[in-house]
């Protein structure tokens, strides 16, 4: 027995004469991660949230989250003099007299905005490929609560240094809370300390920024992480993978040491991008003053589809008996985003009602092959594309030499056509690609060789795909519609009838597909 | 289900092939030189950070193409940090990838079901529990609970009223009252009427005690934008010319849809725009909304000139300033 083994020996004796750890620790090491490329995205999330709160802790060391006003003499000399709040002070003074600073400040800044676009990937991918379906629905809402928390947590966090631009966004938010009816006025006299926008709303922010929205994150990922682990990843379906079993590496050592290099390539890779691209340049922006702005002011992407809304609502308000309601600030800020984000927290839901399918899913689907659900998913990412375009209305106005007007009336008009268009097109193409599969499973693969017959006929060449392929292109299932009769066997009316109407319509729009291949029509083929 | 249907075999996993570096001993060799390389780039990394952070001054400058001049200092922590962790991972990755082992691995899963059984022993213990706290027979104890459960919530509440005071009529007051001067923002100089040339924009802010030192809350709601046309440019009914004073129209810089600086002034329309959602308002026709969400003009300020000639607020602004909210009682 070598030294190494035996003090490694001694420890794990230590440990498991303490917390019989040996029978849980052996299996969790054989655990198995199925692969996939799409399958990072939800890491990327986890080590980016890592980079955060690790460039975080570094930032507080120096960060005062203080609006009390100072004058500012420190390294950078164009607002050498100048009064403002000492959080913008002191993340100038981090950005130009701590060495490194500025690169925490922007890999902190670039982590938050690849951990949203992650989230994002990840809750597409998920979806796409019902990942969400029963036994992972709890999942599938802690997410929607991790992406809330997320545009939640960088709007608080880009608003800390108290610049010109984050002030124009918090006042924003103050305008939202404001238009809440009834209590809106109240909400934030008692967020902001009193009228927006005070001197307490730096620090309460700073305390949910650093302390208890991070807080919510780690537990909720710790959540999230442990079903995954306790549930089993999902994987792809192919020869071998059946909803019985998980085909992949083994955690040690495969899987952590590509997981484990992942997280530092990340972190590398947001470093690199750090150090070479400015994000968030808040010394050419200037300290916060109401009474300013700065031309094309903009959030942050993963906010800026809201903003799109709020520039295109119409402009309507209702007064009444001494009240004023905002539906210009109501509907695209507060009811839309509701609407959806509940939409999206209950879709498992929705779906399982509509397909009348309650079992477990552990084989993923390819989303050609569940159009209607691959139809709503782009609808939904068009919606917001067309949102986010509008929010950024006057950058592309001044880029592409367009006016304002032409691009709000195209996204106000197109807000409400493209979507629809968008799933109607891309039901369409997820009917043609599963023709396409089920050709490929008849007729084999186009090789591109040309015959000439004896009679002077040229046919094509088709080579047979191999047996995995066409076990991939043939296991997923057909989609049938519900059968829901309006009266029962004995030829009553069943009661809730425009429930199962509604409940028809769409399980029958949802089981929309092209046939699979027979048995008998492959025997057909061979005998051909 | 009948439209299932599985004409492949199942069974057996895809064939596993060996990779070049299980066969050839030569390849498995290069396979460990590279991984040896990767953690050797990082180590370099680390270096580059270590010297850039104490040798490199912050005031040293290089011309790097495409990204053009760069902070030395900055650049070289920059990168050093991103070499030191980037090839750190690509190693491992490479190593795990040629050298450890590739045969996947198959676990079973398990419906997450309980069995009935113990879903009925489950049942059991909850209600034996539930029955061990004899709620149904403790009435007194039951209603106590209820009143204590009722009240205990309400402190904590009460306790975070010191959060901010309660709004009262401040979303409708500002600090411009009949009378009160109108000062340039920057500078706080009174102004003449003469002052402005036809077509000038100047901001302007109220005269109040402590110039020096005025609250943001204050600047959120007093400034007021000053322009000054030819009279006959204006489409105002009476009442509001008379608000005017030789040409010279003040509305609140505070956007009525909300709240951010009505800064930008087309010269040539007469018409303001809001940068943060483009609503578009017509000076000349009293501010009214032409474009974007914004539902209300901007208030316009009643101004006139002083016995000295100097602008100044005739009265108050008529409604409140800067974004709707519930409370808001005026057109």
């Amino acid at each position: 027995m070598t030294a190494t083994e035996k003090i490694v020996g001694n420890t794990a004796n230590f440990v498991d004469e303490r917390l019989g750890a040996a029978k849980w620790v052996k299996k969790s090491l054989n655990k198995v991660f199925p692969d996939h490329w799409t399958f990072m995205f939800g890491e990327v999330c986890m080590y980016s949230f890592v980079i955060l709160l690790l460039s975080g802790t570094f930032l507080t060391f120096w960060f005062d989250p203080s609006q009390k006003e100072v004058v500012y003499n420190g390294a950078y000399e164009p607002l050498q003099g100048l009064k403002m709040s000492a959080a913008y002070a002191s993340t100038l003074n981090i950005s130009f007299e701590i060495r490194g600073g500025l690169l925490m400040r922007q890999i902190h800044h670039w982590a938050a905005n690849i951990f949203m676009a992650a989230i994002v990937a990840h809750l597409l991918r998920v979806f796409f490929t019902g990942a969400f379906r029963k036994p992972r629905e709890f999942n599938w809402i802690l997410g929607i609560l991790l992406l809330t928390l997320g545009l939640v947590e960088g709007l608080l966090g880009y608003s800390l240094p108290d610049d010109l631009l984050s002030g124009t966004g918090l006042r924003i938010t103050s305008a939202i809370i404001q238009a809440i009816p009834v209590v809106g006025t109240y909400v934030s006299f008692f967020l902001f300390g009193g009228e927006f926008p005070g001197t307490d709303f730096i620090p309460r922010i700073f305390t949910l920024h650093i302390l208890i929205i991070p807080g919510i994150f780690l537990a909720v990922i710790t959540i999230h992480v442990m079903l995954v682990w306790y549930q089993k990843h999902t994987q792809f379906p192919g020869v071998g993978r059946t909803e019985k079993n998980v085909v992949g590496h083994p955690i040690l050592p495969v899987y952590m040491a590509k997981a484990g290099g992942f997280f530092f390539v990340v972190f590398g890779i947001t470093a690199f991008i750090s150090a070479v691209a400015s994000i968030n340049p808040i010394w050419l922006y200037g300290p916060y003053t109401p009474g300013q702005i700065s031309a094309g002011s903009q959030p942050d992407w993963y906010m800026g589809w809201l903003d799109g809304l709020v520039r295109m609502a119409p402009p309507l308000e209702t007064h009444a008996f001494g009240h004023t309601i905002s539906w210009n600030i109501l509907i695209p800020a507060v009811i839309i985003p509701g609407i959806i984000f509940t939409g999206m927290a209950l879709y498992p839901f929705i779906e399982s009602w509509i397909t009348g399918d309650k079992r477990e899913h552990h084989l993923l689907d390819r989303p050609r092959n569940v159009p209607n659900r691959t139809a709503l998913g782009v609808m939904s990412i068009t919606f917001v594309m067309v949102a986010l375009i509008n929010g950024g209305n006057d950058i592309i106005a001044t880029n592409f030499d367009l006016s304002i007007n032409q691009i709000m009336w195209f996204s106000r008009i197109g807000i409400f056509i493209l979507p629809p268009l968008a799933f109607i097109i891309t039901k369409r193409l997820c009917l043609s690609l599963q023709r396409a599969d089920r050709e490929l499973l008849l007729h084999g693969a186009e090789t591109g060789r040309l015959l000439r017959l004896p009679h002077g006929e040229f046919v094509e060449v088709h080579a047979p795909i191999s047996p995995e392929k066409a076990y991939q292109l043939q296991s997923h299932e057909q989609l049938v519609p519900l059968e829901i009769a309006d009266v029962d066997a004995r030829g009553v009316r069943r009661p809730g009838a425009l429930k199962n109407k509604l409940k028809r319509r769409l399980s029958k729009a949802h089981a929309v597909s092209i046939p699979k291949v027979t048995e008998q029509e492959l025997k057909e083929i061979e005998n051909h | 289900m009948s439209n299932e249907l599985t004409p492949i075999d199942n069974s057996a996993l895809p064939q596993h092939s060996p990779r070049a570096t299980d066969v050839n001993p030569a390849s498995e060799k290069r396979a460990e030189q590279q991984v040896a390389i990767l953690f050797g780039l990082s180590a370099v990394g680390s270096l580059l950070l270590i010297y850039s952070y104490i040798f490199v001054k912050d005031n040293v400058f290089i011309f790097i193409p495409i990204m053009g001049n760069q902070n030395a200092q900055q650049l070289g922590i920059g990168i050093g940090m991103a070499m030191s962790l980037f090839f750190i991972g690509i190693a491992a990755i490479h190593w795990a990838k040629t050298l450890m082992p590739d045969k996947e691995i198959v676990n079973h899963r398990h419906e997450f079901r309980s069995s009935d059984e113990d879903r009925a022993e489950l049942v059991q213990t909850v209600k034996e529990g539930v029955a061990g706290v004899q709620l149904g027979r403790r009435k007194l104890i039951k209603r106590s609970l209820g009143v204590a459960a009722g009240l205990f919530a309400l402190p904590p509440v009460l306790l975070l009223r010191d959060l901010g005071p309660l709004p009262g009529k401040k979303l409708e007051t500002t600090n411009w009252k009949a009378g009160t001067r109108l000062l340039t923002d920057p500078g706080n100089r009174p102004i003449l009427a003469s002052d402005l040339e036809v077509g000038a924009v100047v901001q302007v802010l109220p005269a109040v005690a402590d110039m020096e030192h005025r609250p943001l809350s204050d600047i959120a709601k007093d400034p007021v934008l000053l322009i000054r046309l030819r009279p006959e440019e204006f489409q105002l009914d009476a009442q509001r010319l008379a608000m005017t004073h030789e040409g010279i129209i003040a509305f609140s810089k505070i956007c009525s849809h909300m709240g951010c600086a009505v800064a930008l002034y087309e010269q040539t329309t007469k018409h303001l725009l809001c940068p943060c959602h483009q609503s578009t308002f017509d000076v000349t026709r009293a501010a009214k909304v032409i474009f974007g969400p914004a539902a209300r003009p901007l208030p316009q300020l009643d101004i006139t000139v002083d016995a000295e000639g100097y602008l100044v607020a005739r009265a108050p602004f008529n409604e409140a300033v800067g974004p709707s909210f519930w409370e808001r009682n005026s057109q």
